[in-house]
């Protein structure tokens, strides 16, 4: 039987199992002298970098690296681990992770918006480089030399003539050094990096294949229930009436409890509705299912996406409020020798990773401990805290693995309610989602609408860009009734225009929420990055341009950007521009490397198209190719996907390029079958197929990618890839077909896997 | 009622509803948790467990259903010359993001190359596509399959 004690010895409590924590915790006692000498290692670059923090050295020779990010399958525990390691010097078969709880002293846990290697590569290098020189001062006291004679590798110390010894037994001696300064430390030189940036294999990996490791659904406690709830149809509908004799009936139901109603704003609050407890989870579903509520629909019950995104696409046909401004776009329409205008639109989406949001809460007294698959174990701790009414210091929340996140993780609504729950039954509870939770009741990626014009002179050069988006913000969850597009979603691919267009207005048109908003990987970059990436292949074509050839015209020079010039607010993911620019040349790089690797301009087969797209977010460049096979019934194939990414320095090539692949086709089973809508306020998709993904038979059968070298800083991974999927695809449709996809998904319900052929002549839209 | 069952060459005994899928009776009875919950309606393939070799849905297979005598196996327990085939061939590259619908990705995987030694993309497509990935890990999944079935040939 999996246990707690399972549980604490294999990812959760180092230290407490077989062998102790010699350097790890005699550091943190250490800290506290150093935190009296000017320039400790709190304050580095990205957090605090004290190595104690990060590195524990064991007794047997264990190095265990605390990862302070949730492992959600970006492979973070190898990445954080790559890094401390090598300025550590340690001996990579030596290493071991442990997966840290939700505590401020780690800084920044909230691992979304791609920053985990961007805002800890400095300082986990510092933390490893700290350690390392520890142990060599150890080592040189130890042997009464100089510090310079003595040299760490492979988790072994050398001095002059024989003196050697291993980190292990180095560590008492090293505990007692003082913290060196950040001045102090050696960085190793990129040249003789070993680990970073190479293809260092994934420390999850070998326990997965034999179905080890604790993901949220697998955490078992002594004595603990499961519930399940049902949540109100509606956002802020609530519970008129309940009968719960049947379900209380069925065997193993030991009892139900009511959760409070919703009201404005949503935040991470429960949703409310009524919690099914029982001894298993077969019981808890069972008991669910016979639950009888009469529910008072509240304030969304009239949402129907249908009619709102004609709504949403009448107002984004409207003139809207400006928010950049470059020359003068309207003397740029007036004085085009041809002008094309085109509107967009994209669904709801969600984010459903295959584990559905599962935690598990156990109270002791006014103190209550947690087990989550959380991205923001922080904010997971201090919403819980809110909710019970203690203080956070009395919640624990400890980080499992994480089956899929992409953002739906970064919400722990779900663990407020097994903390709830737990604390009414007085026994450990594990809350789980079914997938009908999961798609019914979900924080959903914004719908959209946008409208795009464009100017072209008499030589098809592109003079002016009109883009306006409307979507409800995902502010929304925060604030009640928010309905204007935040800066931040517009630097999202609005704001950040590349193009080299004399004239660019950006717009937007307010629209109110009747779901909960929230993130999913790449955010507003979706429909952003598809609804300008197809326009830029629409202006190619109106111009007669090849799309690879004209995009890279509008690209234009190498140059750096900043939308501030043009009267934006613009925050470039909270990185500087100096550090991270806007750099038009490694956009337009990416588009020429991905453009080779897929053989741009080759023979085609009959009915083969191919499309490009290019997009810049979380500071890392991505451009994508993707080949299309169409037959004469409209049946779709993906033969090819190639992309190029530029993401600065990268950590660990095989992940990233798995990253690449996956966050591709992630978009790619967005923009083929992904839709979320909602009928008197009620999402109509319950379980797969209804929300549908992509399964091996449609994925391509050629997949490439290439990583361009660099030595730029560290940019984003996991989600720059996605963007450009969408619009690559709708790109290669038409250079197959003449169909013009400006509508997602491409083959929504009713579509019989078939496109629309029939119905179109050059250029005609779907 | 109680019902028996042989899981990874162990006889278990256990107290549940006759309905109950034998997903939720290796999770929550037996403590075998390698076996993933994605959907509940054989629509995943997260739950797969084989079934006297034969991959099976275990969200939708009632317990009591099974029979006392039939083989289960799980990921816990799927072993041989194909099992390690295919672990390797994961391993060496890196197969899993989350590895959440790894188990059941890896019992079809076996399946399918005890069924079909050299299986070409299109029998990986028809035997692969009852699990789903939202990681996305399709390329990768396909080519450790290719390499598992090279192993073994
Ligand atoms: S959980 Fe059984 S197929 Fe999805
Ligand atoms: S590896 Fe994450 S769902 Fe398949």
């Amino acid at each position: 039987m999996t246990s707690l004690s399972k549980l604490n010895r294999r990812e959760f409590l180092s230290g407490l199992g077989t062998s102790a924590l010699v350097l790890g915790l005699a550091l943190r006692t250490g800290r506290t002298m150093a935190d009296a000498t000017a320039g400790g290692l709190q304050e580095v670059r990205g957090g605090d970098a004290t190595p104690a923090l990060f590195i524990a050295l064991e007794e047997d020779g264990t190095i265990r690296i605390t990862c302070h990010r949730s492992e959600m399958g970006q492979q973070v525990w190898t990445s954080m681990a790559q890094i401390i390691a090598e300025e550590l010097e340690a001996d990579w078969s030596q290493v071991a992770i442990v997966q840290a709880p939700g505590d401020a002293r780690y800084g920044d846990q909230n691992t979304d918006g791609s920053r985990s290697v961007r805002w800890n590569f400095h300082r986990l290098r510092v933390a490893g480089a700290a350690m390392r020189t520890m142990l060599e001062r150890a080592a040189a006291a130890r042997w009464g030399v100089a510090p310079g004679e003595c040299r760490a590798a492979q988790s072994v110390v050398t001095g002059p003539g024989m003196y050697s010894a291993t980190y292990a037994e180095l560590a008492q001696d090293a505990a007692a050094q003082p913290l060196p300064t950040e001045a102090e430390l050696r960085l190793k030189p990129r040249e003789q990096w070993r680990l970073i940036g190479k293809e260092v294999p994934s420390l999850t990996v070998p326990d997965i294949v034999q179905g080890q490791g604790t993901f949220g659904i697998d955490v078992q406690l002594p004595d603990m229930l499961v519930a399940v709830v049902a949540h109100p149809p509606q956002v802020m509908a609530s519970v008129a009436k309940l009968d719960d004799k049947a379900a209380l009936a069925v065997p193993g139901v030991v009892r139900t409890v009511r959760l409070p109603a919703l009201d404005g704003p949503v935040l991470f609050k429960p949703l409310g509705g009524v919690a099914v407890v029982a001894t298993d989870t077969w019981s808890a579903i069972r008991g669910r299912a016979a639950l009888k509520i009469e529910w008072e629909a509240g304030p969304n019950a009239g949402y129907d996406s249908q009619q709102f995104a004609e709504t949403m696409l009448e107002t984004a046909r409207q003139p809207g409020t400006v928010r950049l401004r470059r020359g003068d776009v309207d003397a740029a329409m007036g004085a085009s020798a041809t002008r094309i205008e085109a509107d967009y639109y994209v669904p709801h989406l969600s984010q459903t990773p295959m584990e559905p949001p599962m935690a598990t809460a156990r109270w002791d007294g006014d103190k209550v401990e947690c087990w989550v698959c959380v991205q923001a174990p922080q904010r997971t701790r201090s919403v819980i805290a809110q909710a019970c009414g203690i203080p956070e210091e009395n919640v624990t929340v400890n980080v499992t693995w994480l089956g899929g996140g992409f953002g739906r993780k970064s919400k722990p609504d779900f663990a407020v309610e097994a903390a709830l729950v737990a604390r009414e039954v007085g026994r450990p509870v594990k809350l789980t989602w079914t997938r009908e939770d999961d798609l019914q009741h979900g924080y959903y990626h914004s719908v959209s609408a946008q409208h795009l014009e464009g100017a072209l002179d008499a030589e098809g050069k592109c003079t002016g860009i009109l883009h306006r988006t409307v979507f409800p913000p995902i502010g929304s969850t925060f604030v009640d009734g928010l309905a204007t597009p935040s800066w931040e979603e517009l630097r999202q691919g609005v704001t950040d225009n590349p193009f080299h267009v004399p004239n660019l207005q950006v717009e937007t048109g307010d629209a109110p929420a009747h779901v909960r908003i929230g993130w999913l990987r790449s955010v507003a970059n979706i429909y952003h990055a598809f609804a300008v990436q197809s326009f830029a292949a629409e202006l190619a074509h109106a111009a007669g341009r090849d799309q690879k050839d004209y995009l890279l015209e509008l690209i234009g020079p190498p140059r750096q950007l900043d939308p501030r010039n043009d009267g934006a607010q613009y925050d470039n993911y909270g990185e500087s521009l100096e550090e991270y620019p806007i750099d038009t040349g490694r956009l337009a790089n990416v588009v020429r490397e991905a453009a080779a690797l897929a053989g741009w301009g080759r023979e085609l087969p009959a009915g083969h198209g191919l499309g490009i797209a290019v997009h810049r977010s979380f500071v890392s460049y991505v451009a994508t190719v993707i080949e299309v096979a169409v037959d004469a019934e409209g049946r779709l194939r993906i033969p090819g996907v190639w992309s190029a990414i530029d993401a600065g320095t990268v950590v660990n090539t095989r992940h990233v390029t798995a990253q690449v692949e996956g966050g591709t086709l992630y978009a790619l089973s967005n923009a083929l079958y992904g839709e979320i809508t909602a009928k008197d306020g009620a999402v109509e998709q319950a379980n797969f197929p209804q929300f549908r993904l992509m399964r091996m038979k449609e994925a391509p059968r050629d997949m490439a990618v290439t990583i361009v070298a660099s030595d730029a800083p560290p940019g984003g991974v996991g989600e720059p890839p996605s963007p450009p999927a969408a619009p690559a695809l709708a790109n290669a449709i038409f250079a197959a077909t003449g169909l013009r996809i400006r509508r997602l998904p491409i083959f929504g319900s009713g579509s019989d896997d078939r496109l629309p052929l029939d119905a179109t002549r050059e250029g005609e839209s779907a | 009622m109680s019902i028996k069952l042989k899981v990874n060459g162990k006889q278990h005994e256990v107290e549940v509803s006759e309905d109950t899928p034998l997903l939720w009776v290796l999770r929550d009875h037996l403590g075998l948790t390698g076996t993933k919950f994605g959907c509940g309606v054989a629509q995943c393939g997260a739950c797969t467990v084989h079934i006297d070799g034969k991959p099976r849905r275990a969200c939708v297979t009632p317990v009591a259903g099974v029979g006392a005598q039939a083989e289960i196996t799980t990921i816990e327990g799927v072993q041989g010359e194909v099992a390690n085939a295919v672990r390797e061939a994961w391993v060496e590259i890196d197969v899993p993001q989350c590895g959440y619908c790894q188990s059941g990705q890896i019992m079809s995987a076996v399946a399918l190359l005890e069924q079909n030694p050299n299986p070409d993309d299109d029998a990986i497509d028809a035997g692969m596509s009852g699990n789903l990935c939202r990681c996305a890990t399709y390329m990768r999944i396909r080519s450790a399959i290719k390499s598992a079935a090279k192993a073994g040939s």
